[in-house]
């Protein structure tokens, strides 16, 4: 007889399954370690390393990863153009990407959800009105009207985030939409309106609850696609003004360095790589684990 | 509507070569929660131009029957583990999917459930029908066609010849399950599983539905598994019955053995539960509790939590198929004390 | 069928109005005054009373807005601030590339994307479909300018196989193509395999196994038919990032394209020409999503015939 055979292939695929499930736990964990260790090293290391944007040390520059600088310190990254630590500024770096992306994804989420709660609860004309205006907003591509925003607010950390702001509400406000209007018809819903719920009792206390998940992974995200953009205003040099170290703005100036010292542009570019990419696993995960329309295990 | 049936059944040999025959068929299932066997050793028969009904609760096993005949179980996840299905001399429990499939396309056909959702929205109806025809058959595109026209004449769309040419969402439910049946007897199978086939149909139409079925079988001299939780639609289609619980057959016989003398208790409450002409102003008599949960079967038999004729060896041994004591041959159940739910009744 | 083109085409229109307005209205709010832009600090009040006139600077801003709306209809942006010949001329020399780039961009991400994004579908929760899955989200994860820079120094630089800038010779446009299309690349491998997903398990795909079908033709052309209608539309909305994604790319590699153009010309403020950049880019994107909703309605009959 076969059996034993087909057995184990029942129990294989069990013993898979239950493997996925272990992993999507890892994939929540360990980028969260990951991104909580960015934000300890923004917070950390540039007050460790007296780090000051504007300070030059000429006798230094262009140093090679692991060598030793003024003062008899080693810098394990190298120093830029101006003899600055490489790791300093790195660290100096996330603290400019991860506060403008938890800035950003804040004011854009509450805005967006809102405006969400409001087309999807109240429909009709407000819903038309609201989500033609999205469709407007989606007629830029969003690092386009990032950039025209930019260009017209000028340079500097609040007009970069009111910038990235307006460039990502919509998303946030199209998925609550689509979520209250598959919430709306729900028992429970229509529970709480045929006992005379008000609308604001029935937006913030049944349909946004029931909105949570889907914000969630949305916003890992879109942190993700904000820090990024960031990084792009900052290297098309309309991003952080000139003076506060921003990744983008590194590898920018690197590239005019790239035969004499590769590590100006490729290492920032590493350090943003590994943190959009900790955020990119943990909203699949986080996406496993809510959705599970989208689930594939 | 029965005639035409025994009228082939008397021209072959009555006790004649089945066509299909299942034998202890196991089927397990592996979820992320345990391995569920959603079949634990199910026989029967079917013979040529023979309708057998399968009944039971959703969850019982009849449409994962199905699927493991067809080699149509979601795969990884589930598998058959035990058992066999012999057709044509081969097993089919044994064989590789490729070839279990190559069977399925020319000699064994299936019909399902949702009309809607099993037609493909973006192909042509027409297109569809005659895939068979071109895929299997090797026909060029104008004879597959032609084919196909024929056919959905003869499950009767009426303006076949203009109708050939529209989407499937632009049917009604009972025109796609006939398109369906078109594609399904299309090669001319020996042996058709329909799979609530008129389930999510209207009343009305879910005796057309079952006429045109009856009489393509009576035309053709295919078998036929019918598979349904409804017992009233099958009552004037099928010859015999086998009622399944929690994965197992629990009684079967001829449709009249089964549905007037019911000698399990299940397929007694089961009867009890749908509204019939003769009982009007009656009370119908639900089933207590719930259907099983596959991950966790009781003791002894499944059905015993829901039994009103339980006892201690209920809870301890699985009762096997047995014919009651002083009743017709073919007629079996799998109760410990089918005596005396058939006095009872 | 034609109530739906009309109704795309009336959006698109409505969204391109919208569009044309906000841009607009952004650019009116850059602080400086654009007479002095032109014709530079030292111009007397005279000299920028006449420039302002010249450019209906005067006038209320409801008829600056009607007489804008109306040139930007007839692809009229007025002159360049800063090199005094026709904005649309500038644009003009410089959109060929883009549109070039941008469509073997799309194309090489298409030709790569979809074979892994199958793969992936196919072997589901196996080895192959964790790699490429994985593969997705690292790219993805790639800042687009990052990897330009990171190609070139590989690339030109150290093994100075391609060239680094500009767009002298067909070479010139590999590097540009891949930095563009790897975050393409990444989309379109997770929406091929997702819309696979969806689709295997619908009753259809059931239907075709049950009529004998062997699997490739279950997936050709049964499954795949069904699952490109999502796949499209992600095309069309991906088309967005795309470029904005040349203009990225388009700044490291020095391409004489419009992304570039728009860059350049922030950093010189010369608005009238960002305004007109800004525009033609929406106005492709708009398009491109218009062909997109009606080639939805070619492919599913089910939005045509209703």
């Amino acid at each position: 007889m076969t059996t034993p055979a087909r057995v184990s292939a029942a129990t294989r695929t069990m013993r898979r399954a239950r493997k996925a499930r272990r992993g999507v736990r890892l994939r929540i964990v360990i980028p969260l370690i990951i991104v909580g260790l960015y934000v300890v090293g923004a917070v950390i290391v540039p007050i460790l390393y007296h780090f000051d944007p504007l300070s030059t040390d000429l006798l230094y520059r262009l140093k090679p990863p692991g060598s030793v600088v003024g003062g008899g310190s080693t810098a394990i990254l190298g120093t830029d153009q101006v003899g600055q630590d490489l790791f300093a500024q790195i660290a100096m770096g996330a603290r400019v990407s991860l506060t403008v992306g938890a800035l950003t994804l804040l004011i854009a989420g509450v805005f967006g959800v809102l405006i969400g709660l409001l087309a999807g609860h109240f429909g009709g004309w407000v819903d038309m009105v609201l989500m033609r205006i999205a469709d407007i907003q989606l007629a830029f591509p969003s690092i386009l009207l990032a950039i025209l925003l930019a260009s017209v607010l000028g340079q500097g950390l609040t007009n970069i985030i009111i910038v990235l702001s307006i460039a990502n509400w919509v998303v946030f406000a199209r998925v609550t939409r689509g979520q209250v209007l598959a919430l709306k018809n729900r028992e429970y819903v229509e529970a709480a309106r045929t006992l005379g719920a008000g609308h604001l009792h029935l937006i913030f206390r049944t349909q946004l609850p029931g909105c949570l998940a889907p914000i969630l992974v949305v916003a890992t995200v879109e942190f993700g696609h904000v820090i990024l953009s960031e990084a792009a205003l900052s290297f098309l040099g309309v991003g952080v003004p000139v003076g506060v170290p921003s990744l983008g703005s590194s590898i920018q100036a690197g590239t005019a360095y790239l035969t004499t010292a590769w590590w100006i542009s490729t290492l920032p570019g590493i350090a943003l790589l590994i943190l959009v990419l900790a955020t990119g696993i943990l909203g699949d995960a986080l996406r496993d684990r809510y959705d599970p329309r989208l689930r594939s295990a | 509507m029965a005639e035409p049936t025994m009228a082939v059944r008397e021209g072959s040999t009555p006790r004649d070569e089945p066509l299909m025959s299942v034998r202890d068929l196991q089927v397990e299932f592996s979820t992320s929660a345990g391995v569920v066997r959603a079949l634990d050793g199910v026989s029967f028969d079917v013979r040529r131009g023979e309708t057998i009904a399968i009944l039971g609760e959703s969850g019982s096993g009849k449409s994962v029957t199905a699927q493991a005949i067809m080699a149509l179980l979601p795969k990884p996840a589930g598998s058959i583990v035990g058992g066999s299905i012999h057709y044509a001399g081969r097993d089919l429990a044994a064989l590789p999917i490729g070839d279990v499939r190559r069977i399925c396309g020319t000699e064994i056909a299936m019909i399902f459930q949702d009309p809607l959702s099993s037609l493909n929205p973006v192909f042509r109806v027409g297109w569809q029908i005659a895939e068979p025809f071109r895929k299997r058959l090797g026909m060029d595109k104008q004879q597959a066609r032609a084919k196909a026209l024929e056919l959905l004449d003869r499950v009767g769309i009426p303006d076949a010849g203009r109708r050939i040419r529209d989407y499937p969402h632009q049917f009604s439910g009972g025109q796609r399950q006939r398109i369906m049946i078109a594609m399904a007897i299309a090669l001319e199978p020996k042996l058709l599983i329909a799979d609530e086939p008129t389930t999510a149909l209207d009343v009305t139409v879910q005796s057309q539905i079952m006429k045109l079925l009856a009489n393509l079988q009576a035309e053709t001299g295919m078998g036929m598994i019918l598979i349904s939780h409804d017992l009233g639609v099958v009552a004037d289609v099928a010859e015999r019955a086998a009622i399944m619980y929690a994965g197992r057959i629990v009684e079967s016989g001829t449709i009249r053995q089964v549905y007037d003398y019911p000698a399990h208790p299940y397929t007694q409450g089961l009867l009890a539960s749908i509204p019939s002409t003769k009982a009007i102003g009656e009370r119908l008599v639900p089933i207590a509790g719930a259907p099983p949960n596959l991950l966790a079967l009781p003791t002894g038999c499944s059905f015993h939590p829901r039994c009103p004729y339980a006892v201690d060896r209920c809870r301890a041994e699985i009762p096997l198929l047995r014919r009651p004591d002083g009743w017709e041959p073919g007629h079996v159940a799998a109760c410990f004390r089918s005596e005396e739910v058939l006095a009872h009744d | 069928m034609l109530g739906y083109v009309a109704r795309r085409l009336l959006l698109a229109v409505f969204v391109l109005w919208g569009a044309i307005t906000v841009v607009f209205i952004v650019v009116r709010l850059v602080p400086a005054d654009p007479a002095v832009l032109i014709a530079g600090e030292t111009a007397t009040p005279e000299q920028l009373a006449a420039l302002r006139a010249q450019m209906g600077l005067d006038q209320p801003l409801v008829l600056q807005y009607l007489g804008y709306l109306g040139h930007a209809v007839t692809g009229n942006f007025g002159n360049s601030y800063t090199q005094y010949v026709p904005v649309m001329k500038l644009i003009g020399q410089v959109l060929p590339n883009t549109v070039l780039l941008a469509v073997l961009a799309c194309a090489f991400a298409l030709i790569v994307s979809f074979p892994l994004g199958l793969l992936a579908a196919l072997r589901v929760n196996r080895f192959s479909d964790r790699a490429v899955t994985t593969l997705s989200l690292l790219t993805q994860s790639l800042p687009g300018f990052w990897v330009g820079v990171v190609l070139m120094l590989v690339f030109s630089r150290q093994l100075n196989w391609l060239p680094s800038a500009g767009l002298d010779s067909p070479a010139s446009l590999i590097l540009p193509t891949i930095t563009l299309a790897l975050p393409f690349i990444a989309i379109l491998i997770r929406m091929t395999r997702s819309g696979l997903l969806e689709v295997v398990g619908e009753g259809y795909i059931v239907t075709a196994r049950a009529k004998g079908l062997a699997e490739r033709r279950v997936i050709f052309p049964h499954a795949i038919r069904n699952a490109t209608i999502p796949i499209i539309t992600i095309v069309g909305l991906e088309f967005g990032t795309l470029l904005g994604g040349a203009v990225i790319t388009e700044t490291v590699f020095s391409f004489p394209g419009i992304g570039r153009l728009l860059v350049t010309s922030i950093q010189v403020r010369d608005y009238a020409v960002v305004q007109a950049c800004v525009v033609v880019i929406s106005t492709a994107f708009v398009l491109v999503n218009l062909v997109v909703d009606l080639l939805y309605g070619y492919l599913d009959p089910r939005v045509r015939l209703s």
